[in-house]
This record gives C-alpha cells, structure tokens and sequence, in this order.
C-alpha cells in the first residue's frame, strides 16, 4: 500500500512539472512547437499508464512478491545473523526463505514481465486504433513518438523501483530496529539503478518488438518468448555450446575445464538475465570478489575480507555497460524500425 | 522575384528553384503544387510522374479506384512518405525536406480515422493541440468552438470508445481544425457515413472552403458525393493522373471529341440487330449488356438508327442518349484500368485517353 501511494505521489508530482515546462514553451515557434509535441505526448502516455488496470495489476504483482520475499528474508534472518551479523540490512534483499525465493531472485524474473507489459503494444495498438497517422501528421518530430513513449514508460519503472527499494528499507528496519550503514544505502541504491536499467532493456525490447510486429499478441508472444528463453534455457544452450566447443572427458587437463567453464560463461553473459543476476549477487554480497573463475593459487597470500562498495561496483561496471548498451540496441532498433515505416491507415 | 515571372511552360527552371511556384493565367499562385511526383514500391510504381497545381480556397477531388495511388500521393504531400523522385510544395514548403513546417499548416483527416478509446472527445482534441504546440487558453477555446461547428457538444465527454463511425468522422473534423490549418488533406472522408451525416459533412466541408478560405482536398472513389462539392477533379488511374480539370469542362470535352453513348434494344432480339447497329456510320463499339446494346459513336447516330431498323424489320423497344456526367467520365477510365466500381456492368471503352491534362 505504501509503495503504491508513494508512486502515485512522486509521478504525479513530476507531472505536474512537465505541464508547467509545456505551457511555457506553449507558443507556436519551430522548436519549441516541436519539443513541447515530446511533453505532450510524455504526461499522455504517463497518464495512460497510471490509469490502465494493466499497470495495477503489475504493481499489484510486484508489491505481492516484494511483501512475500521480505517475509521470507524476515523469517530466516535470525538463523543467517547467526552465522554472519555483518551488512544485515542487504540480506533483507538477499535472502531467501525455506520456500520463498530472495528479493533480487524474484526481480530478475518479473521484471521483464514488468518491461514488457508496459510497452509490447505500445506502437502497434496505436497503428490498429488508427491513431498512429493522425499523430504523425501533426507538427512533431517521428521520433518524439518513441521517446515519448520510452521515456514514460522508464519513468513509471524508476518510480515503481524505487518506491519498492524504500518498502523493503522502511519494513525491514522497522523489523530488525538496525539502521542501515551509509555503505549499505549506498549497495542498497546501486541495486535499484540495475535493476531500473535491467527492466528498462525489457521495455526498450518490447517497444522493438511492438515496432516490428503488426498484432499486439504477436509482439507480446515474442516477448514472452525471449523473457522465458533467458530466464530458463540460455544456461541450457551455454553448457550444450561449450561441451561441444570445449569437449570435457574423465582425463580433461585442468586447463580443458577452464576454457569450458569460461566459454559456458561468455555465453551466458549474453542473456540480460544472467548480466542482472550476477551484477546484483555481486553488489549486495560484499564477499563476492570476483566474477569469473580464480584458481586457488590466484588467491594465495590474499586476506580474506569484505570489498568496499567502490571495488564492487568497479567489478559489475562492465555488467552495467553491458546492459545499457543492450538497451541502446533495442531502441536504436525501435527507432530504426519506426522511422522507416511507412504508416498507413489501419 | 523572378519567379512569378516564368510564364507555365518553363518546367525545367522551375524545378531548379526550391521553392518555385508558378502563377497561372489569371496571376493566382497554386498553394499545392508538385512537380513530377513518382512513388514506387519495388517494381510497382504506385504514383507516376504526377504534376498538379491547386489553389487557395479550393475543394479539389482527387478521384480513382482503390490502390489507384490517392493515399501515397496524400502521404508523400504530408511529408509521411518519402518520394522515389519528384517535389512537391505546399504553401512554399517542401513537403520532403519541412515535413514539420507543412504539417503545420496541412490538416489530415485519414481515412477511418482514429481516436484513444479511454480519452473523451474532448480530451482527445486536447492533446491534438498540445501536439500543435497551441497555449492552453487558446485549446480550451478553439476546442468549445469546434465542438459546436461539428455538433458534437453533448458527446463532448463520453469516451471516444462509444462514438458511432459519423461521430468519429465529425470529431476527426473538429481534430483537423484544431492546429487552424490552411489546407485540409481528406482521405475518404465519406466512406461509411449515413446520407444524413453525409449532407452535413459536405455542408461543413464547403463551408470550411468558402468561409475560411482553406483549401480542401479530398480523395474519395465516391464520385456522386464528391461531384457536388469540388471545384476541380483529378482522375487516378493506376498512378497516373489521367484527366484534370473541372467537372462541366471534362465532360464538354468529351463531348467536343464526339463521343455518343447510346443505350438500344429492339425487337427481334437476334444477331441481325447487333449487326445492322455495327454497321452504322461512326460506330466504333457495340456492347451487349443485360437487355439492351450500348452503342458508342463518334456523332449522333439516332436518325440513321430509326430508319434503317425501320428498314430491316426491328422494332426498337428502347432508345436513350446516355448524359456525359463525371460518372462517364469516371466509367470510361477506370474501366480502363480492369477496375471493378458500383454499377460498372463490364463496358469496355475502346478509345480511351481522349482528354489531355486540360490543367486548370
């Protein structure tokens, strides 16, 4: 309930500001005429978005499985300070309970359903409703369609991320009464920016897809598709790749395995899913020191401690490039797609 | 400027200035004017070499089959679709090069228009305007007005999910208006609308016309709504624009070449009537449709007829001069084309291309 009130006031509140930029810039003058078709068509799509059932359902989803991720991370939080009392407030992300999975699990699954069912519809409904041309020839630049519509849906992501971040935080120290260190803030935030950036390669990719694709369903279908591919049979396909590149038998050299586990990793590394996934392990589990494999000699003469938050996030910077590069390509395609289409009536 | 000096023959110095636009005979200056227009996709060229001036405060129709190339030559003039060679200016702009500076001034009416289902009417040309850029004062008050022009004011609030087709039609009107355009691009304006909501729409389009001065055109295959409001017509076959000029003109033309269509039947209906109307002088083809001949000469062959089925024995049940309307005109070129229309029975015009491009 919280997160969801908190949403509404901070998108309401941006809003607000991009109506009054719009009027300002409100006069008929090349540019500005331009720039304020972009505003308008920004607070449409918000507006769409805030007031579709789709949306509540979405969050309604999210809100669910934060509340049933924290109650198991509560619940087993006892047992783990137990063994380890350091960075309490990020295992409250991290783990998981004897059933439920652990937060970062959860949003590594569902967010590309949240990306995707903000945009897989978002060019082609227009195209079906028959608005598409009657918005293309008013006087705003082609591209201010797809800004428009990414930028409001990236909005409503950030927003719900963040508002889902602060719910975990406030619950979890009104559970546990510890306050967070600064340094736990600081992993708790970077979290968010990935996985804001995580969900908004999922919408870039169903924009592209509603670009590509004609129905709806199609470009939904598609969506799907690629979400379950990565979730659930990338590392499938990378282990059967590097067997067959790398083959590994019972008298492999030490060597053969390493060039097939780095392989199986490269591959895996392709999918988002599995860029998302080990960013956030590494980020909010200060021990993890490495990404890739380190064989025992590596480590020998190093003491075993925790990394600081700049050395982590030094590790995942690559994962963070990755990931934004990969939603550059999906709207450079969006935009590509969108600009040479010829549109037609429906 | 030495621009509205060029006299209207000097095409090729026209094109070389960007913004060119010659005046006619009587010193008006077209406000859409393009120059060797041609669209293809692949290897099918789907507009041809098209040349066409319209003036302010015009309704010009632009007439043709489905597929004859009307919507791809509305696209291209909006600056929606690109051109494979060709200008085109609207107003003085390059409809290519300053999509953004046309769409400023061209209003377009697409065919089956659209609207957002979850928006009111209202709210629906509230955003068309802040599209435009338009202050919020000036929305609000354009919006009220526009509303009352189409009649849509009680359904003003409901969502546009519930409008009826006419309604939809009459909002995409008001829409159009919004951004107080001085051309009206209309791509079907009338398909689907009842004869009521028909005569309203073409009142309110001659009205934008005569009262507003816009320049309206409307491309349309519907020929009997379209005739009674247009100034002048363009035909559209198969890409080419293959008559110009206005309605009485057109059809006085035919008639100058000659063309008389005659509709005959007699009876004994035998093979010997078919013959004996073949054999009339200045005939050139003699058709079979349904229960009667269709008889095309190139003068008046009623006299001749009378008297020589007189002579053979016939007894003519059904002699009738067929009117030269737009609606011949029409038949003659489409039927050209191998296109199916309402009422076309399968007549086929031997001689066709009888008009030029009898310009303005």
């Amino acid at each position: 309930m919280k997160a969801e009130t908190a949403g509404k006031q901070s998108v309401s509140e941006s809003s607000a500001r991009t109506g009054s930029e719009a009027r300002e810039t409100g006069s008929r003058t090349g540019g500005a005429s331009a720039r304020s078709g972009l505003y308008a068509l920004y607070r449409k799509e918000m507006a769409d978005h805030l007031h579709s059932g789709r949306f509540l359902i979405v969050l309604a989803l999210i809100v669910l499985t934060s509340y049933a991720s924290l109650y198991g991370a509560v619940s087993s939080l006892s047992d783990a300070v137990t063994a380890d009392s350091d960075f309490i407030f990020l295992k409250l992300f991290t783990l998981s309970g004897s059933t439920i999975p652990s937060f970062t699990t959860f949003i590594a699954l569902l967010g590309p359903f949240v990306g995707l069912t903000l945009g897989f519809d978002a060019i082609n409904s227009e195209r079906s409703e028959g608005t598409l041309n009657r918005l293309i020839s008013q006087p705003i630049y082609r591209d201010a369609v797809i800004n428009g519509k990414f930028l409001a849906g990236a909005t409503i992501i950030v927003v719900m991320v963040l508002s889902m971040g602060l719910f975990i935080g406030a619950v979890g120290i009104l559970k546990t009464g510890i306050p967070p260190t600064a340094e736990e803030v600081g992993r708790a935030a970077v979290f968010l920016l990935f996985t804001a950036v995580y969900i908004c390669f999922w919408l870039a990719l169903s924009i592209l897809f509603s670009v590509l694709c004609r129905h709806a369903a199609t470009s939904a279908m598609l969506g799907i598709g690629l979400w379950i591919f990565f979730a659930l049979f990338m590392s499938l396909v990378a282990s059967i790749v590097a067997g067959a590149l790398y083959p590994i038998n019972d008298t492999a050299t030490v060597g053969q395995v390493l060039d097939n586990y780095e392989c199986q990793t490269m591959i895996n590394r392709l999918s988002p899913y599995y860029l998302y996934s080990e960013a956030v392990s590494t980020i909010m589990d200060p021990s993890v020191r490495t990404t890739n494999l380190v064989l025992p000699q590596q480590l020998s003469g190093a003491i075993s401690g925790y990394l600081s938050l700049g050395q982590s996030v030094l590790l995942v910077w690559p994962h963070m490039i990755g990931l934004v590069a990969l939603s550059a390509v999906m709207f450079a395609g969006s935009y590509i797609g969108f600009m040479r289409r010829e549109v037609r009536s429906r | 400027m030495d621009v509205t000096e060029r006299s209207p023959g000097t095409e090729t110095e026209a094109a070389e200035a960007v913004t060119a636009v010659q005046e006619d005979a009587d010193g008006r200056r077209p406000i859409i004017h393009t120059e060797g227009l041609t669209k293809t996709y692949g290897s099918k060229v789907a507009v041809s070499d098209l040349n066409l001036d319209i003036y302010p405060g015009e309704i010009f129709g632009l007439l043709g089959p489905n597929g004859a190339g009307k919507t791809t030559t509305t696209l291209m003039l909006l600056g929606l679709s690109e051109p494979a060679s060709g200008k085109a200016w609207i107003d003085g702009k390059d409809c290519t090069r300053e999509p953004i500076a046309v769409k400023r001034i061209v209003g377009y009416l697409p065919d089956n228009v659209g609207f957002y289902g979850d928006m009111t009417g209202r709210e629906n040309l509230r955003f068309t305007g802040k599209l435009n850029g338009l202050r919020e004062d000036v929305i609000e008050a354009r919006i009220d007005e526009l509303l009352e022009r189409v009649g849509m004011t009680e359904a003003a609030d409901q969502k546009t999910s519930t409008y009826s087709r006419g309604m939809r039609q009459r909002l995409g009107v008001a829409d159009v208006l919004m951004k107080d355009p001085k051309v009206v691009i209309m791509d079907e304006p009338t398909l689907g609308i009842d004869p009521e909501g028909m005569r309203e729409l073409m009142e309110l389009i001659r009205q934008l016309a005569a009262q507003d001065g816009r320049t309206i055109l409307i491309s349309s295959h519907q020929l009997y709504q379209i005739q009674q409001i247009c100034d002048r017509v363009g035909l559209f076959v198969e890409g080419k624009l293959v008559a110009c000029g206005k309605i009485d003109d057109l059809a006085r033309s035919m008639q100058q070449e000659g063309v008389s269509i005659l509709e005959t039947a007699a009876f004994p209906d035998d093979a010997g009537f078919r013959e004996l109307l073949e054999k009339l002088g200045n005939v050139d083809s003699v058709e079979r449709t349904g229960d009667f001949y269709v008889v095309r000469s190139r003068s008046d062959v009623k006299r001749e007829l009378l008297r020589k089925s007189l002579d053979a024995g016939y007894t003519l049940s059904l002699i009738r001069q067929r009117e030269n309307d737009l609606d011949e005109i029409y038949r003659r070129y489409f039927e050209e084309a191998g296109e199916e229309h309402e009422g076309g029975n399968g007549r086929k015009a031997k001689r066709f291309g009888i008009f030029g491009k009898n310009g303005q």
